[in-house]
């Protein structure tokens, strides 16, 4: 047992290197008594298969009963706010595409709003690249929720809704992949537009997979919907009513599973979502039920929406026409991986000195947004995204902040699970979809 | 990472990690004061003449009424609401279409608590709480942003409170809002700000034993060690780069 609040330490020619260890896990065993007393405390995770990552909680239990509940995060701390810091506005977005790993269009999104919002330049998106942004945001809507579907089917026990979900969900990462040059981690959406257009197949794909999708859904929902496991499992099961949500800030799906309807997309629309037309789904039960119905759902809202914007794509530029913002690269496949188009290369080098001086000044130095501070909230698929972003008027962001759903709505789980079955934990933790990556940054 | 490598040249000379006691485990030379220079070097390397280059930090300033939109009925809700509204609120500030309200610290939570409960406020929900730290720009440079949202009016308003980084107290405003509960555990994690009242103010992403703050802008930042007659990648804010 250690008495003082700091790990062990020892001198190296490298500097102080301190042991961390289980820290005050001795004292909390020792407080009870294994053979007299019914409570034992149960610590689950960090690593631990139905966690959803890097989470651990520390349980007391009595029996089969979860009296005390406390989650630990910061195991997947990456620093990422601290390193947009060190980069230019642009390069922002190769580093929050990486914070919640299932959504990271939205990520990207978020990031990009707010600098354009501090740069004033909001209305001058094209429409082009808002549609693309809604386009590729719903899809990643569904195939989070896909991941979500598949990982809390496993959880519970269901292991082919977990092989369909991430099949489906391969699909979409191969759209996004024709779209954007990788599977994940994009750097897709910037500040100013996108990257470049959307190609011809993608298209294609996209439309197949708008007449693919409804059936899948039917198929997982004979798969899950009746079977008396799955309903067993899920129905008044972590249950979490308006109140509950509200006073504890949680958002999107679990807010929405308990009745409330409350969607930014809807009550404060951006990137034009008040043009298009879905319905935000709810659920009056507020049980890891009403949050399956609630994504299945959204899941189908999001293919009306898919099909909308498609529809929506006229020809046209997909960047600022600013060119002091625009990010002055076409990318292309070469054998070595994707980069600057060579003819892109070439016209740079061969047109004019300004020009080359002009790519270099806006690829080393980046723009420069002017002073000031603004807040961005958009609805990812785990709930209210916001991104409070500050400049001090350099090339360089001052602050970033990422109000992360997953970190803010982690903080329900002892409500959740309190007073419940050590079984339910698992359920429980799982409806509130958390990802590490986006909760420790 | 003693201090042996920066101690001549001209450079500055470390200093303990902010918040720190025993300076590991990232016992590193300071960053350079924002703002100065253009490219982050200072004294030897920089011949350019830039590195002179001070930039100033423009003054917040205090809006005009009216504000537009829904910004003045706010404010004159909260004025209504609020007996002390004249010795709290310190400035108004409107900028970029959103509403900013700075707050001395000591109010905080009793301003919280109008913006929830008033019926013509209705501020349901606390979306964010953060820390940002303006060093150099006066005696209380750490800021602590609440980021509130009326579910109700479907509004937005941000909060703002300034302590210094030598009393970095204020209250904590988790009886208002329970969500602000990690929230306000992360601002201490990376600020070393202190909310008291708060049930368990403990680090949450770093590791307990963590020393220092790290998103202070005066914490020291690592350079990275390269196989190379012992030479060093500098640490980001010492690199010859644009600022």
């Amino acid at each position: 047992m250690t008495t003082s609040n700091y790990a062990t330490e020892r001198k190296t020619t490298e500097g102080k290197v301190f042991t961390v260890t289980g820290g005050d896990w001795d004292q909390v065993v020792s407080g009870t008594d294994p053979i007299n007393d019914e409570r034992i405390v149960v610590n689950m995770g960090p690593q631990h298969p139905s966690t959803h990552g890097v989470l651990r909680l520390i349980l007391e239990l009595e029996g089969e009963t979860v009296r005390e509940a406390r989650s630990v995060v910061g195991y997947l701390h990456t620093g990422i706010e601290k390193n947009l810091e060190y980069r230019n506005w642009v390069q922002g977005s190769t580093f929050v595409t990486r914070m919640d790993y299932l959504s990271p269009l939205f990520n990207e999104t978020a990031y990009s709003l707010a600098v354009e919002k501090l740069l004033g330049i909001t209305d001058d998106i094209t429409e082009r690249a808002t549609t693309i942004r809604v386009l590729m945001m719903e899809l990643n809507r569904i195939s989070s929720h896909l991941v979500w579907l598949a990982t809390t089917g496993m959880e519970l026990g269901a292991i082919s809704i977990m092989l369909y979900g991430f099949r489906e969900r391969e699909y979409i990462l191969d759209i996004f992949e024709t779209i954007t040059g990788l599977r994940m981690n994009h750097a897709y959406i910037r500040p100013g537009g996108v990257a470049q257009d959307v190609p011809d197949d993608a298209i294609v794909k996209i439309r197949e997979f708008l007449k693919m999708m409804p059936k899948k859904l039917k198929e997982y929902e004979d798969l899950l919907s009746g079977q008396p496991i799955w309903v067993e499992r899920t129905k008044h099961v972590a249950v979490l009513d308006v109140t509950g949500c509200l006073a504890l800030g949680i958002t999107g799906p679990v807010l929405r599973s308990a009745g409330l309807p409350w969607d930014l997309r809807k009550t404060m629309p951006y990137c034009g979502y008040e043009t298009y037309s879905f319905d935000v789904p709810t659920h009056p039960d507020g049980d890891v039920w009403g949050r399956y119905q609630v994504r299945l759902a959204e899941i189908r809202e999001s293919l009306k929406i898919v099909e909308q914007a498609l529809d929506r794509l006229r020809p046209g530029p997909v960047m600022v026409a600013d060119r002091k913002i625009a990010w002055p690269a076409q990318l292309a496949i070469g054998v070595d991986g994707m980069g600057n188009s060579l003819e892109h290369v070439a016209k740079i080098m061969g047109q004019s000195m300004e020009s080359l001086i002009h790519h270099f000044k806006l690829v080393t130095e980046g723009f420069r947004v002017p002073p000031g501070q603004v807040y961005v909230g958009i609805e990812s698929p785990r709930g209210e995204l916001g991104v409070h972003a500050v400049s001090d008027g350099g090339t360089r962001p001052y602050r970033v902040h990422y109000r992360e759903p997953s970190f803010v709505n982690l903080q329900a789980l002892p409500a959740m699970a309190e007073g419940g079955l050590i079984a339910d934990v698992i359920a429980g933790g799982a409806s509130l979809d958390p990802v590490m990556g986006g909760c420790d940054r | 990472m003693t201090s042996d490598r920066n101690s001549t040249g001209g450079v500055p000379v470390p200093v303990t990690p902010a918040g720190a006691s025993s300076g590991a485990p990232a016992e590193h030379p300071p960053s350079s004061p924002a703002g100065r220079g253009m490219f982050g070097t200072h004294g030897s390397g920089d011949v350019s003449g830039f590195g002179g280059l001070v930039r100033q930090r423009q003054p917040i300033e205090e809006a005009p009424r009216p504000y537009g939109g829904y910004f003045d009925e706010v404010r004159d809700a909260l004025e209504e609401a609020y007996p002390y509204f004249g010795d709290a609120i310190e400035k108004v500030v409107v900028d970029r279409g959103e509403l900013t309200l700075h707050v001395r610290p000591e109010r905080i939570a009793e301003v919280c608590q109008v913006m929830r409960d008033d019926l013509a406020l209705r501020f349901e929900l606390c979306s964010s709480v953060s820390g940002v730290d303006y060093l150099g720009a006066d005696e209380r440079r750490l800021h602590v942003v609440y980021q509130l949202t009326s579910m109700t009016y479907r509004r937005r308003v941000r909060l703002e409170t300034a302590v210094s980084a030598e009393a970095p107290h204020l209250p904590s405003v988790t009886a208002v809002y329970p969500t602000a509960d990690w929230q306000e555990r992360e601002t201490y994690d990376m600020f070393g700000i202190v909310f008291d009242g708060h049930p368990n103010l403990t680090r949450i992403l770093m590791p307990d034993d963590w020393e220092g703050h790290p998103q202070r802008k005066d914490y020291p930042l690592g350079g990275v060690p390269v196989e190379y007659k012992g030479a060093e990648i500098p640490p980001p804010d010492r690199r010859r780069s644009y600022q």
